[in-house]
């Protein structure tokens, strides 16, 4: 996995509460068994005017000029900006591999999904989230200048560059460890090895049925 | 000390360790595959080296993918048109080939969706950690089994150490007092409670769901209610164990025989909350007060009672709900003011991880019975969840009975349920659906879904439009 450190990059502000997971990748692309190519198929339905398909050269598709992914000013776009319960639905983890394909490692949000929320930090994207104000600020922020682009500092937890100040969030500990240092939770979790057979163990005397 | 809730007990049963800023160690005793989240996770492992943790607590079939005509299913994987679709059958063959995992394939009797077949085979237990790579996974919760989805990258951690890393929820209370009105199910309630509670107001929580309605309810209830709290924004939903757990889980080919039989259901007594548990938050309703519910948007919380009105956004306080349901509107085709009961379908679809059991399907087939499919209707279909529902339904004549209303009678699968397989809605149809989801394109590019118990899928595919299923006939 690749380690967050600090990010720099334009943000696109999706205003809209409930994104859920079928519309940042609609199921006929999960029929995929890779995790990479995710990335013209994100949003797929918003930004494009034709229904998609997999296996289909989505540059000479007809876009949607009024979708925001496609307006010309946040083009290159890293941070996504959203509003509350981004994420939720179907808990494909094909949605955060589409975003990071697509190039955005950070959304901010007031509020994420479960499940979507614990996926991005599996495939080091950085979920934030904020206040409401807060994200209304940002919000404005992003309709006042063009090419207006925020910094994510991870370490220190802040945001900079809105016009309001920096911003600071908060990661569970553990989590943003991992993140830094790109860490995959399998290794970290296969150092438990002991303690996972004693449990085992144990367990199996309580609950014989379960082990056949 | 207050008590323990349910979902307390079944955290600390699992408990491997704690870390010290609170993220844990979590086992996990049964883990569910089916074709869509798992290449990737196999595909993981072999490129690190790592075996699986432990085979036997494996369960793999196919779902998503599998056409559900008979003729394309005589031709097993060959019959699956979609060349994609068809790699990613193989694929899960394959891997479960490779490393020795128990799979019901798409021949065998027993495939179906996963989480029909998962408490059919009683593969999933009451004390039970499950899991599987798709959200629905909840629906096991109504065994008393802490039951959730989880993302690809877990499936593989699940493969690799049996275990999880986790961090507890909240524990939420949904209590449904009283008795429910004649007609109405277990799907009604669900609905009901998720427009209380709304889609994200169970973020963070594990929901228990508690009160005389669910103790009265049968499993396959149970079962439909937990399979929805994830569109209520919990990860986790549950019912206490009783007797109807005990006798539902006894004698499945999965389920404990003999001593350990005893065993297991003297220890399951203990699954439900203590009487002086405390929650971190409680919802109440109401069972006599809800009524048939039909969804109207493209969000499981925006829904009403079958003789309500489509609401008008101008009266919504809330800007930001008040933008989602313009929207809404805008995407179903409705205006405000418009009769629910007024909406003309073109499409019934009666199946999916939510209610294509056998109860689903008796309820289905009471209300069509002697009647015929509305001629304005271009189609109506009924998927049973599995190949044993399919058989047992059709044991009954209850296929008779669909097919002499009009209806197709279909091989199991969650097929249009999100339409990864070849039965779609066509843009701009509306339809009738059991399932649970009704956002955005869900079951076909510019589809609009309304979610509906399966006898009033069943009474609007007679009337090809909403009525109320308790004043139909
Ligand atoms: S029936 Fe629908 S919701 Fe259930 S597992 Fe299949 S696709 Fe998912």
């Amino acid at each position: 996995m690749q380690a967050f450190t600090q990010l720099t990059g334009i943000t696109v502000p999706l205003d809209r509460a409930n994104v859920d997971t079928d519309m940042i990748i609609p199921k006929q692309f999960l029929k995929s068994i890779k995790r990479s190519g995710f990335g013209p198929n994100l949003f797929d339905q918003l930004r494009y005017l034709d229904e998609g398909q997999p296996d289909q050269d989505s540059s000479k598709r007809p876009i949607n000029p009024d979708f925001v992914l496609n307006f010309p000013r946040y083009k290159g776009a890293k941070i996504l900006l959203s509003r509350g319960n981004f994420g939720c639905g179907s808990s494909r983890e094909h949605a955060p591999w589409a975003l990071l394909d697509f190039g955005i490692s950070c959304v901010i949000a007031p509020s994420f999904a479960d499940i979507f929320y614990n996926n991005c930090f599996k495939n080091g994207i950085l979920p934030i989230t904020l206040l409401d104000e807060q994200v209304d600020q940002l919000f404005a922020d992003t309709q006042a200048k063009e090419g207006f682009e925020l910094t994510i500092d991870l370490d220190a937890g802040v945001i900079c560059g809105s016009s309001a100040g920096d911003i600071a969030f908060s990661i569970d500990s553990f989590r943003r460890h991992c993140l830094l240092h790109g860490l995959d939770d399998i290794g970290l979790t296969l150092e438990h090895t002991a303690s996972i057979k004693s449990y085992e163990q144990k367990r199996q005397k309580q609950a014989p049925w379960l082990f056949n | 000390m207050a008590g323990k809730t349910l979902y307390d007990k079944l955290w600390d049963a699992h408990l491997v360790n704690q870390q010290d800023d609170g993220s844990c160690l979590i086992y996990i005793d049964r883990h569910l595959l089916h074709e869509v989240t798992s290449p990737q996770a196999f595909e993981g492992l072999r490129i690190a080296g790592r075996k699986p943790w432990r085979i036997d607590t494996n369960l793999a079939t196919p779902d998503h993918n599998v056409p559900t005509t008979l003729d394309e299913r005589a031709m097993g994987v060959n019959g699956i048109e979609d060349t994609v679709s068809k790699i990613q059958v193989i694929t899960l063959d394959d891997n479960c080939d490779e490393f020795g995992i128990t799979e019901f394939k798409m021949q065998d009797e027993r495939q179906g969706i996963v989480h029909v077949v998962g408490p059919e085979q009683g593969a999933t237990l009451p004390g039970m950690t499950v899991v599987c790579g798709d959200s629905h996974t909840a629906t096991h919760g109504a065994m008393g089994a802490l039951a959730h989805g989880i993302g690809t990258s877990e499936v593989e951690h699940v493969l690799a150490t049996q275990c999880l890393i986790q961090k507890k929820s909240q524990n939420m209370l949904v209590r449904v007092d009283g008795d429910l009105g004649e007609g109405i199910t277990s799907k009604d309630v669900v609905l009901a409670i998720i427009g209380v509670v709304g889609t994200a107001g169970g973020t963070g929580y594990a929901i228990e769901f508690g009160g005389k309605v669910f103790e009265d309810m049968s499993m396959e209830g149970r079962m439909t209610v937990c399979n929805m709290a994830i569109e209520a924004g919990a990860r986790v939903g549950m019912v206490a164990v009783d007797q109807t757990t005990i006798d539902y889980v006894e004698g499945r080919p999965f389920s404990p025989k003999g001593a350990s039989w005893d065993l297991a259901v003297a220890a399951w007594q203990d699954l439900h909350s203590d009487a002086d548990a405390e929650f971190d938050h409680v919802v109440v309703l109401d069972g006599a007060s809800i009524a048939p519910q039909v969804t109207w948007g493209t969000s499981p919380e925006m829904v009403l009672p079958v003789f309500d009105m489509v609401p008008d956004p101008a009266q919504e306080k809330d800007n930001s709900k008040a933008s989602s349901m313009v929207r809404a509107l805008e995407y179903m085709g409705l205006t405000a003011g418009q009769a629910i009961t007024d909406i003309q379908l073109d499409r019934v679809f009666i199946g999916s991880c939510t209610n294509s059991r056998i109860e689903d399907l008796r309820a289905a087939a009471a209300v069509v019975d002697g009647h015929q499919v509305a001629k304005t209707l271009k189609q109506a279909l009924v998927v049973p969840g599995s190949g044993l529902v399919k058989a047992q339904a059709e044991a009954e004549g209850l296929h008779t009975i669909f097919i002499n209303a009009g209806l197709e009678w279909r091989e199991p699968g969650c097929s249009m349920c999100l339409a990864m397989n070849a039965d779609k809605l066509g843009s701009s149809e509306h339809c009738a659906s059991t399932s649970n989801r009704n956002f955005e394109g869900r079951q076909g590019f510019g589809g609009r879904t309304h979610l509906v118990s399966p006898a009033m899928a069943a009474a609007a595919a007679i009337a090809g439009h909403f009525v109320d299923v308790r004043t139909f006939n």
